[in-house]
C-alpha cells in the first residue's frame, strides 16, 4: 500500500470528519496501516466548505497532509469551488449527486467521476445523518485502500449505542452502489 | 509484558495520556485554541486518577496554581497557546528561580495577539526560551508526530522531575490537532523520573541546599518541613540574600546544573546527514515536510540530510557544528521569519551556508517547496 490521499469535502454537520476519524481508524488500527487524519478548524467547520483530510500508507507518513488526492468525496457545490482544485490526473472524484451537479467534461482529463446520490440514499434508510457513513462505503469499495471488512469495525466502534444497526445498513449501501459504478466501468 | 495499545489520536489527546501516564496529578488552565483538548481531557481524566483539575481565571493564576501544586509533591502541567503563554511569563520565570518542576505546553498558533487562532506557527522559539526575564535556564522540547509527542511529554516531565526545572513542550497546531496512529507503551515499560526527596531531619533541613548534581532534594509542603520560597535571590535556606556571592553561586547553579545534564536532554534525530552535501534543519511540524523533501532529493540522487532536534533548548549545537563541517550548506525552513536560524549559524561557525526558508501565512510547508530549495541552493 503506497502513500494513498483521500480528502472528504462539503459543509460543516454533513460528518465529513467523523467519516475522515472512521477511515484513518480502519486503516490504522484494524488495518494495521499507518494513517494521519486532518481537518478545517474555526467557524467553517460548522457551516461553510469544510474538509477532513486522511492519508493511508504501509510505510512512515512523513508530510501528514494531502497534496495532490488520490481521493476527492465532494458533497457540497461550495465544497467543489473551494477544494476541486489541486486535483491530479488520477484522482478518483466521488460527488453526492443529491446535492452536486458536476459533468465529466468539467473534471480534468484522466480523473474519473463517480457520482451517486449519496444523502437521497441515506433518507431513503430513514435519516439524512448517515449520508457520511453512506459515503464512507462507497470510498471504501472505489478506493480499495482499506477492506470492508476494517471499515465496518472502525464505523460500529465510533457510532453512538443503538444505531449499529442504522450505520451497518449505510454502510452497506453506499459499498453496493458504489460496488455496481466500478463493475459498469470494468 | 502486555499487548501494545494501537489508537489514532490527536497530538493533544497524546500530550494529555503521556502525562497521566508520567504521573500527573494536577493540572490548571484557561482554556485557548488550539491547546483547548489538553485541559478538555485533563478535566475529564484527572478526577478518574485521583488528580484535581481546576480552571483558573486566567493564565497568570493557571502558571502560579501548578507551582503551588508542584511545591505539595504534584506532577504538574498546564497548557496554553500564544497569549496565553505571554501572560505564563513571569511565573515560569518565578518557576526557573525557585526550582519547581512544572510543564507547560504551548500550542503555537499564528501571533503575535490574538493572531490566527487556529493556524500553526513557530513564532515562539525565541520566548520559550528568552520569554521571562532575567538570565535563566530553560528547557524546550519540540515533537513533530503524535507518537513523538507522547513520548517527549513524557520526557519533559521526567526532565523538569529530575533538574527541578521548568520544561516547555512546544507544539504547534498541526501536531496538537492531527490524529495519528500511535502505539501506547505498555505502562510497566515507560522510565518515569521523580524528584529527589529529602532525607534529613526536618530541624535539619535546607531547601536550596544542592548534590552535587546541583539539585536540592526536595520535602513537600505540608509534610513537617519548613520550606521557605521566594523570587528573590536566595541562599540554601530559602531566605532572601543580597550577598553578591551567594547571588552568584546561586545563578551559575541553575545553569550548571542543566550543562552537566546536557547530553542527556539534549535529544536529536540525525537522517542520513552522513554523507549530505545539504543538510535541512527542522523542528516541530516543518520536519515532516523536510523529511519527505529529503526523500525525494534522495531519489533524485541529491545527497540530502536532516537535522531534526526535539530538544531545541539547550540548543543542540555540537551536531550542528560537526554536520557544518562536511556540509556545503544547511537550509533551515521555520514557520517564522527566521528565529532558530540564528542559533543554527552561531553553531555552524561559518563552515556552511545557513539558509532560511520562511512561512508566516498560517499553512504548514508543503515537501515541494523545500525539495524547489533544495535544487535551488544545489
Amino acid at each position: 500500500m503506497q502513500r494513498y490521499e483521500i480528502r472528504l469535502a462539503g459543509t460543516g454537520g454533513q460528518g465529513q470528519i467523523l467519516a475522515g476519524i472512521i477511515l484513518a481508524e480502519a486503516a490504522a488500527i484494524y488495518e494495521g496501516l499507518n494513517a494521519v487524519q486532518s481537518q478545517s478548524y474555526g467557524p467553517e467547520s460548522r457551516g461553510g466548505a469544510s474538509k477532513a483530510e486522511v492519508v493511508i500508507s504501509d510505510g512512515e507518513i512523513d508530510y501528514p497532509k494531502v497534496t495532490v488526492p488520490d481521493f476527492l468525496l465532494v458533497m457540497s457545490k461550495d465544497a467543489w469551488g473551494k477544494y476541486g482544485q489541486g486535483i491530479g490526473s488520477k484522482t478518483k472524484i466521488l460527488i453526492d449527486s443529491t446535492l452536486v451537479s458536476i459533468e465529466q467534461d468539467s473534471v480534468p482529463e484522466g480523473t474519473r467521476l463517480y457520482k451517486l446520490p449519496i444523502t437521497g440514499m441515506a433518507k431513503d434508510l430513514g435519516k439524512e445523518i448517515v449520508a457520511n457513513i453512506v459515503a464512507l462505503g462507497a470510498i471504501t469499495a472505489i478506493s480499495g485502500v482499506v477492506s470492508r471488512d476494517a471499515v465496518e469495525k472502525a464505523v460500529l466502534s465510533r457510532v453512538p449505542k443503538g444505531t449499529e444497526e442504522l450505520n451497518k445498513k449505510a454502510l452497506s449501501a453506499g459499498y453496493d452502489a458504489a460496488m455496481s459504478l466500478v463493475a459498469v466501468e470494468e | 509484558m502486555k499487548e501494545p495499545v494501537v489508537k489514532l489520536m490527536q497530538g493533544n489527546e497524546a500530550c494529555t495520556e503521556a502525562a497521566l501516564a508520567a504521573g500527573c496529578s494536577f493540572y490548571a488552565g484557561y482554556p485557548i485554541t488550539p491547546s483547548t483538548e489538553i485541559a478538555e481531557l485533563m478535566a475529564e481524566r484527572l478526577p478518574i486518577y485521583g488528580g484535581r483539575f481546576i480552571q483558573m481565571e486566567d493564565e497568570i493564576a493557571s502558571m502560579a496554581a501548578v507551582i503551588g501544586a508542584s511545591l505539595t509533591g504534584a506532577k504538574s502541567l498546564t497548557a496554553t497557546s500564544g497569549p496565553g503563554f505571554s501572560l505564563k511569563q513571569e511565573n515560569i520565570g518565578y518557576a526557573s528561580l525557585t526550582e519547581v518542576p512544572v510543564v507547560v505546553v504551548n500550542v503555537q498558533r499564528v501571533g503575535p495577539s490574538t493572531g490566527m487562532a487556529t493556524s500553526p506557527a513557530q513564532g515562539d522559539v525565541m520566548q520559550a526560551r528568552w520569554g521571562t526575564h532575567g538570565d535563566h535556564p530553560i528547557v524546550v522540547l519540540a515533537p513533530s508526530s503524535v507518537q513523538e509527542t507522547y513520548e517527549i511529554t513524557i520526557e519533559a516531565f521526567n526532565i523538569a522531575e529530575e533538574l527541578r526545572v521548568p520544561v516547555i513542550l512546544l507544539l504547534d497546531e498541526v501536531i496538537g490537532h492531527m490524529r495519528e496512529k500511535i502505539v501506547i507503551p505498555d505502562k510497566d515499560s515507560l522510565k518515569i523520573t521523580n524528584r529527589k526527596k529529602t532525607d534529613a531531619r526536618p530541624e535539619d533541613f535546607l531547601p536550596y541546599k544542592a548534590d552535587e548534581d546541583g539539585v536540592p532534594p526536595m520535602a513537600d509542603f505540608g509534610t513537617g518541613y519548613r520550606t521557605h520560597v521566594t523570587g528573590l535571590f536566595h541562599d540554601e535556606t530559602g531566605f532572601p540574600t543580597g550577598d553578591p556571592k551567594k547571588a552568584d553561586a546561586l545563578l551559575r547553579r541553575l545553569h550548571e546544573k542543566l550543562d552537566k545534564a546536557k547530553d542527556r536532554i539534549t535529544l536529536v534525530e540525525e537522517i542520513e546527514t552522513e554523507d549530505a552535501d545539504i543538510v535541512l534543519f527542522a523542528y516541530g511540524s516543518s520536519a515532516r515536510p523536510a523529511l519527505s523533501a529529503l526523500r525525494q532529493a534522495r531519489e533524485l540522487g541529491i545527497k540530502v540530510g536532516l537535522i531534526k532536534p526535539i530538544t531545541i533548548w539547550p540548543f543542540p549545537e555540537e551536531v550542528v557544528d560537526r554536520v557544518a563541517k562536511k556540509a556545503k550548506t544547511i537550509i533551515v525552513p521555520e514557520m517564522n521569519l527566521g528565529q532558530l536560524i540564528r542559533e543554527v549559524e552561531r553553531a555552524s561557525r561559518g563552515q556552511a551556508d545557513v539558509i532560511g526558508l520562511n512561512r508566516v501565512d498560517g499553512e504548514l510547508f508543503k515537501p515541494e517547496e523545500i525539495l524547489e530549495k533544495i535544487k535551488e541552493v544545489r
